[in-house]
């Protein structure tokens, strides 16, 4: 299976009137998550979660996709002025 | 005095209760003659309440607030009298360009189907918006308006409110049965109360600039909300450009906390933000002038109860959000549709009470709902921790590469009507519907034909009071069951929505479901039933006609416990 880049944060049992009410619940969560942390606290909750998240998804071909999207856009930036 | 608007002075009239021996006793008083207040008054006198408005100014609202007006309060200005003229006179717009540096990310469209009369959103200055309310007002004998009328102290009691108002030739007092707050952010009523409003304020700045552009060059069909993050005409900081009436457009600047408000507003540094703005967008062939200018900051907060006994809140005097979802005056005319049905129907004594406590369960709901999606947007926009602004900088990063980074920019959730899912009002559903008219939902709007044949929306056939949708044709003993409901005390007046080619009888309301579309929205087949309430939202719906169950939902609608 491909890394998926479509929207897919859903909440099984909940109707959303507005599709971007998942995806919300989520960044907000994200952000309180990280609320009253220290900058390395915070680089640390981070790396944590990268490494869960990456436990969940296990496939290792899905991860190296993702860890390739996710470099080559920080490269881009720098790249870039 | 703006280029493109002169304001009205409304006249100054003596009051006829100065000099009196004891109080006068009216039944509704609304302070406050903002858009808020003015739609409270004109919904009261519709339903045929009497009522005083009292306002300390005498002219509509002075430079840039509210802009953007959205689908449903466009339907309550309908009801109101006033949507058309609104429409007319604002910038129609459904889409939502959002941009990061110099690459647009993603946008969104507010209203992604056809069949509804309105709009997603029509943008209109304040005062213009207020100005039509006014003149609407004037036509209604039933408000008593009254310009240079300062509320100075309320003293609430069981059956009722004491009013003190001041005016050039002296003071008067008026006992109201009640009293609804439309007085804003700094809300005299809420602070003779002794009340908070609870929340936060954000610890940033925004420039407002309204501007005006030379029209005959600026392509007319440029109606879309535009928002930037990191825009290169304003580094680190975020921007939004609407279009207005006129051709006057409006501008904000993020321009964080430290900066300096005054210096800020003087017109030579406004005028670079701007041209630059404009450049960027490749529009250095066309001149403006600066219409306003000012600075603010803003509040996420509410109080914790919108009803005090005879007193009841609405608008910014109960609940503040931030701008960048434009839910203030839109939640605050949506409290009022909510409020005038109830209020009329306890001021008659056909409904108990307790029926008023639901509109601080509904709207209380709503003002929630407003708060969060208000609250995140502002929290997305102006990050508060350096890990808040990477995770945020992040975003943005893959939202210019792949669909999943989109769905997580926020640049403004616009304002949408609740459901009220939870309301106690609602008969839960006791049969399976498909799509999104539950109880609660306010209606969807369909393309129909009315009994004459002409090109008709669905929603202006309800709104008055209780209306009992029936979809297809009843047989004689339903249609007789159906008919008994308009003689009850509370009546609910049917009205058939009928596929092309069939026609109900003599003395019935009907209209042609032209599309099939309102049968698809609300999930009908013939013989399905929606009790609607006077405010546009479903009450219960059913498979098939139950003259029993409408009258229970009926009664709980009207706040009626078993």
């Amino acid at each position: 299976m491909p890394l998926n880049t479509q929207p897919n944060f859903t909440d099984p049992g909940v109707r959303h009137r507005n599709a971007y009410t998942p995806g919300d619940d989520f960044y907000d969560a994200l952000i309180g998550t990280h609320r009253g942390l220290t900058d390395p606290q915070s680089e640390l909750l981070n790396a944590r979660l990268v490494l869960l998240l990456a436990n969940h998804i296990g496939e290792l071909g899905v991860l190296r996709e993702a860890l390739a999207l996710a470099r080559e856009g920080v490269m881009t930036k720098d790249a870039a002025p | 005095m703006l280029s493109t608007y002169t304001w009205p002075r409304y006249a100054y009239r003596r009051a006829p209760e100065l000099g009196a021996a004891a109080p006068r006793c009216v039944p509704l008083v609304i302070v406050g003659a903002g858009p808020v207040g003015l739609a409270a008054a004109i919904d009261a006198a519709q339903r045929g309440l009497q009522v005083i408005v009292v306002d300390e100014d005498n002219t509509v609202s002075i430079g840039s607030r509210g802009v953007c007006y959205a689908k449903r309060t466009l339907e309550v200005f309908d009801r109101l009298g006033l949507g058309e003229r609104v429409v007319a006179k604002g910038v129609t717009w459904n889409v939502g360009r959002t941009f990061h540096g110099e690459r647009e990310v993603f946008s969104f469209n507010l209203l992604p189907e056809a069949g509804h009369h309105r709009p997603g959103m029509v943008n209109l200055q304040q005062y213009h918006l207020e100005q039509y309310l006014v003149e609407r007002a004037m036509e209604l004998p039933a408000i008593d308006l009254r310009w240079q009328h300062k509320l100075l102290t309320v003293k609430p009691g069981d059956d009722g409110v004491q009013l003190e108002v001041d005016t050039a030739d002296g003071r008067y007092t008026l006992h109201a049965d009640w009293l609804i707050a439309a007085d804003g952010t700094r809300s005299t009523v809420r602070r003779q109360l002794g009340l908070d409003v609870e929340g936060k304020v954000f610890q940033d700045r925004f420039l407002i600039a309204d501007i005006v552009l030379d029209s005959v060059q600026f392509p007319p069909t440029r109606t879309e909300r535009r928002f930037w993050f990191d825009p290169p005409f304003h580094r680190g900081e975020s921007a939004l450009m609407h279009r207005q009436a006129d051709n006057v457009w409006r501008m904000d600047f993020q321009l964080g906390w430290e900066a300096d408000p005054e210096a800020e507003k003087y017109p030579e540094r406004v005028r670079a933000r701007v041209r630059a703005a404009l450049d960027s967008q490749g529009l250095a062939h066309i001149g403006f002038d600066l219409e306003w200018v000012s600075v603010y900051t803003f509040q996420c907060r509410r109080m914790a109860k919108f009803r005090h006994g005879r007193v009841l809140f609405v608008g910014d005097s109960a609940h503040q959000v931030s701008p960048f979802g434009a839910r203030g005056a839109n939640s605050g005319v949506q409290d009022t549709d909510n409020l005038l049905w109830k209020l009329k129907l306890v001021i008659d004594g056909a409904a108990p009470d307790a029926l008023l406590d639901s509109y601080d369960d509904e709207r209380g709901a709503a003002a929630d709902e407003n708060l969060l999606n208000s609250t995140r947007s502002t929290d997305f926009m102006t990050p508060k921790s350096r890990a808040a602004r990477v995770l945020r900088d992040a975003v943005l990063s893959l939202a210019n590469e792949v669909p999943a980074g989109r769905v997580l920019v926020n640049s403004g959730r616009l304002s949408v009507p609740t459901v009220l899912i939870d309301s106690p009002l609602n008969t839960p559903d006791t049969e399976a519907f498909e799509g999104w008219m539950v109880p609660g939902a306010p209606l969807d709007d369909a393309p129909v034909h009315d009994a004459a044949g002409r090109m008709a929306w669905l929603l202006p056939h309800t709104g008055r009071g209780f209306v009992l949708l029936r979809f297809g044709l009843p047989d004689a003993f339903e249609s007789a069951a159906i008919d008994a409901l308009a003689n009850d005390r509370i009546a609910v007046q049917p009205l058939f929505v009928l596929p092309s080619g069939q026609h109900a009888g003599a003395g019935h309301a009907w209209v042609t479901d032209i599309d099939g579309l309102a049968a698809r929205r609300y999930d009908a087949r013939p013989g399905t039933c929606y009790l609607i309430r006077p405010d546009q939202h479903v009450a219960a719906r059913w498979r098939r006609f139950d003259a029993v169950a409408v009258r229970a939902a009926l009664a709980r609608a009207c706040g009626h416990t078993h």
